[in-house]
């Protein structure tokens, strides 16, 4: 067979792709390239429609601008404006028809996939986390808030506990005889005509419900979570009670200075500075648990590759991630390839059938498939050890390299049937004639399969491998549905384990339980991770562009 | 079809190298084979030409629905630990489902229900709104169309679920100015699931759509229909594989989603599946399995069902639009 027959052979199935059909399209003979024929008018239906529609998205986003006004949220009040406004001006002005028909998705695509990455980029660079979530004014009144003590020797209040609109007050009275009523949102706010009890103890205010006993046990946990401030200055204190009846005044622990930006423990006098990192810190470098966010450059990262404890589990965490992804596509194409070839044939009989079950893994939701398998696999309990195996405790999911093993084979389990439909479909579209040329020029069956039918499906399938291994890269369900990215490693007290990928840690480390959640670092890991894809996939989107060449 | 009727075997040359190939040793198959065809062939050569693929496809077979009848025994086992499971069918009751839909503090109905709403209306609107891109892309021609193009390829790469920190944080902050879009709300997770829409379909419907003659289009714009007209008439008729294709996929994916929907679903009555049958057996796994695989089995059989009703659709749709273009 000579290189033009290849060539022109090789045209239809390579050359099918998306790239080319557009150029085709504009090159055909009834179009060249002037003035196309235009659409006809809008019917009175569709203008009726597109009307009303419109209609329904600009009552909304009036609603939600109103709302962005009233939280004074200025930064998206004006973004979502103008957003707004985009859209009229491209649903009411006659051209643009392209814009109309993309506009909605294109929205949600901006704010929900690319807003968010880059979101995620500037969070990378911040200490954003818990005990790190909110400006230092915040935490400054939340540091006073919660570090209290009560004031000593100071006067028992007489204390009615009240409800209005399902929220509940506190209602004081003072060794004086002076009546005042708040709650944790109001302050402290003085009621003259308030009606007292035998002992002089305020209990009734108009407008007010008062509680009975048995009301205040029932609901014991919120009243005594109430804490009044007594003014809008968290440094005054705050008025608490503990039983229902008696209340006491309570002032911060620790009192802040505004002039030197400084905390002060009333009792040791230790004074915590900010140390620069969006914490007070006292000279042995305790800090004050309530921090602010700051940006901390490329902190995160540095963390990332130097903090010992993070250092040698994310190394094995991103070689494991490579792997598992590689590992992955190689196994279940291999698999799909050799089933695709096997059932190729027309005449077998209940090939339908074998098709039908062998998709079902397929069809099976895939984060149930690894909560199954976790059973089947369980090293105490599961079907394996102790049916197959009879009784055996091969850790299956607890020994590092056989839960690797283990992963990869349920991944296999999920993946095959995918490959498989795949490569059936890039086998049944390869031209015959290819086949027919070869063999006369006396190419046997195994040089037929590797010289031409797996070059010029390779072509077509390239991207679907690469798509491929971008998903596994961030497989997500298998690993953590299966082993949860255990079992731990042992020379760390974080969270990670030997099969924990890439994307499980990003999970972790966000929203795991037990260590505290650190957003910054988890950002900085999804950054990593997006920069890893990124030039995978640039590199063989080149690759199969060469693989194109060579063979078209 | 069988052996025994030979006229009607490999009348392809494909059919015949593909045989071969599998038997690579043996490189002058194709003539003798032929020539086997023309008589009873004894049962060395079926074997060789066909019965090892019944035997690759019987062990495939095995492992293929192996762990699905192993859960389904389970869920029928109203033993209920995994020590109890694993005698598969040693009885049948129905024990776990009784159970599955009793239990206040896992909301079994609920989960469904909310799983179902997700979904149906997560997968309709990315349907539509990748059906309205890809016509844009195919019949239109206009600046950046290729940039375009090009970029949602590229997007493909990156999961939404690389986001998840920014994604929870935004939801965060749209929870303080309007409540009912942010956290905890099924109508910000499916607002958050429809950012995914364009950049993982449109690809695939753009080839598909592609693939319908643009003289339909012509000819119904002589006609004097307008652009909705044409889109909703003609060709969203036309696409209607590739529109089931997306929608089942999208439905599959969106059900099976548990990352975004973990994080944003914190309240147990407003969680999907996913969500919560995970909570299920997060904890103790062995305990609570009967009624965790009841729940398993109940979950799957709706997109199991789909799929296998589908499957027809599901297999051009992946061979044509994902294969060819």
């Amino acid at each position: 067979m000579t290189d033009t027959e290849l060539r022109q052979a090789g045209t239809p199935a390579a050359a099918n792709g998306a790239a080319t059909a557009p150029d085709g399209a504009a090159g055909r003979p009834g179009r060249p390239g002037k003035r196309r024929r235009r659409f006809g008018p809008d019917t009175t239906k569709g203008t009726v429609a597109k009307i009303v529609l419109l209609g329904l998205v600009d009552a909304l986003a009036v609603y939600v601008l109103m709302m962005l006004f009233l939280s004074e949220s200025w930064g998206a009040l004006a973004v979502s404006s103008a957003v707004v406004l985009v859209i009229n001006w491209i649903y009411l002005r006659t051209g643009g028809l392209p814009a109309k028909y993309l506009a909605p998705g294109v929205l949600f695509l901006l704010v929900f996939q690319v807003f968010v990455v880059m979101f995620s980029g500037y969070i990378a660079f911040t200490n954003y986390g818990d005990g790190h979530n909110s400006t230092k004014d915040d935490a400054i009144a939340a540091i006073q808030l919660t570090a209290q003590k009560r004031v000593p020797d100071s006067p028992a209040y007489k204390a009615a506990v009240l409800a209005k609109d399902n929220s509940f007050y506190l209602l004081f009275t003072d060794p004086e005889g002076k009546v005042s009523l708040g709650n944790t949102e109001t302050p402290l706010e003085e009621v003259s005509d308030a009606g007292t009890d035998s002992t002089g103890k305020a209990n009734a205010v108009d407008g007010y419900r008062t509680l009975n006993f048995q009301e205040i046990v029932a609901n014991q946990q919120s009243i005594l979570g109430i804490t009044v401030p007594v003014s809008d200055d968290p440094a005054d204190g705050t008025l608490r009670t503990a039983d229902g009846s008696n209340a006491y005044q309570f002032k911060p622990a620790l009192t802040y200075d505004a002039a030197a930006d400084t905390f002060t423990d009333t009792e040791s006098g230790t004074v915590y500075r900010d140390n620069g990192k969006g914490a007070f810190a006292d000279g042995n470098g305790e800090t004050l648990t309530t921090g602010w966010k700051i940006d901390v450059g490329m902190e995160n990262f540095a963390r990332a590759f130097t903090d010992p404890s993070l250092r040698g589990p994310l190394l094995g965490v991103i070689l494991w991630t490579f792997t598992f992804a590689v590992a992955s596509v190689a196994l279940t194409f291999a698999m799909g390839l050799f089933l695709a070839i096997t059932f190729n044939r027309e005449d077998l009989r209940g090939k339908k059938i074998y098709r039908i079950l062998m998709i079902l893994p397929y069809a099976f939701p895939a984060f149930l498939s690894g909560l199954v398998w976790s059973g089947i696999l369980n090293p105490q309990f599961g079907w394996l050890n102790q049916t197959l195996l009879g009784g055996a405790t091969i850790g299956w999911l607890t020994d590092p390299f056989l839960a690797k093993i283990s992963v990869l084979v349920v991944n296999l389990w999920l993946g095959f049937p995918y490959m498989f439909l795949v490569c059936t479909g890039a086998l049944q579209s390869l031209p015959t004639e290819l086949d027919e040329a070869a063999r006369m020029d006396g190419a046997g069956p195994w040089r037929v399969f590797r010289s031409i039918k797996l070059p010029l499906l390779l072509v077509s399938i390239a991207p679907l491998l690469i798509s491929s291994f971008a998903f596994n890269f961030n497989n997500f369900n298998v690993i953590f549905m299966l082993t949860g990215g255990g079992p731990r490693f042992a020379d760390t007290d974080r969270d990670i384990g030997a099969t924990d990928i890439l994307i499980t840690l990003v999970y972790k480390v966000a929203f795991g339980q037990g260590t505290g959640r650190d957003y910054g670092l988890a950002s900085a890991l999804a950054i990593i991770i997006f920069i890893i894809v990124a030039t995978v996939s640039a590199i063989s989107f080149k690759q199969t562009k060469a693989l194109e060449d060579v063979n078209s | 079809m069988n052996g025994s009727a030979p006229g009607t075997v490999s009348t392809t040359p494909a059919d015949v190298i593909d045989a071969a190939t599998a038997h690579t040793g043996s490189d002058r198959t194709t003539v003798e084979d032929l020539k086997a065809l023309n008589r009873r062939r004894p049962f060395g050569v079926w074997f060789k030409d066909k019965g090892w693929r019944h035997l690759v496809g019987i062990a495939v077979t095995i492992f293929a629905i192996f762990p699905l009848l192993y859960v389904l025994s389970a869920a029928f086992n109203s033993t209920g630990t995994l020590v109890g499971s694993n005698a598969l069918f040693s009885r049948i009751d129905f024990g776990n489902f009784v159970e599955l839909f009793n239990n206040p503090s896992r909301p079994y109905a609920r989960w469904f229900m909310n799983t179902m709403v997700v979904g149906v209306v997560t997968s309709a609107a990315t349907v539509f709104l990748g059906a309205m891109a890809a016509y844009a892309f195919s019949r239109m021609r206009f600046k950046g169309r290729r940039i375009g193009l090009l970029s949602l390829l590229l997007l493909q790469m990156f999961p939404q679920l690389l986001a998840v920190v920014a994604i929870f944080l935004l939801l965060s902050g749209i929870s303080e100015v309007i409540p009912a879009l942010g956290l905890g709300s099924q109508l910000g997770l499916i607002m958050v699931y429809l950012g995914g829409a364009l950049g993982v379909n449109t690809y695939l419907m753009y080839g598909f759509f592609n693939t319908v003659p643009q003289s339909l289009d012509e000819a119904a714009k002589i006609d004097g229909a307008s652009h909705t007209q044409i889109f909703f008439g003609i060709i969203m008729r036309l696409v209607t594989p590739i529109l089931a294709v997306v929608g089942l996929l999208s439905f599959i994916s969106i059900s099976g989603e548990f990352v975004i929907a973990s994080v944003v679903l914190t309240d147990p009555d407003s969680q999907t599946l996913a969500v919560g049958l995970y909570s299920f057996v997060a904890q103790q796994r062995s305990e609570n399995w009967g009624v965790f695989a009841a729940g398993a089995v109940l979950a799957a059989v709706p997109v199991m069902a789909l799929f296998l009703f589908l499957q027809r659709y599901i297999v051009s749709g992946l061979t044509q639009g994902s294969v060819k273009g």
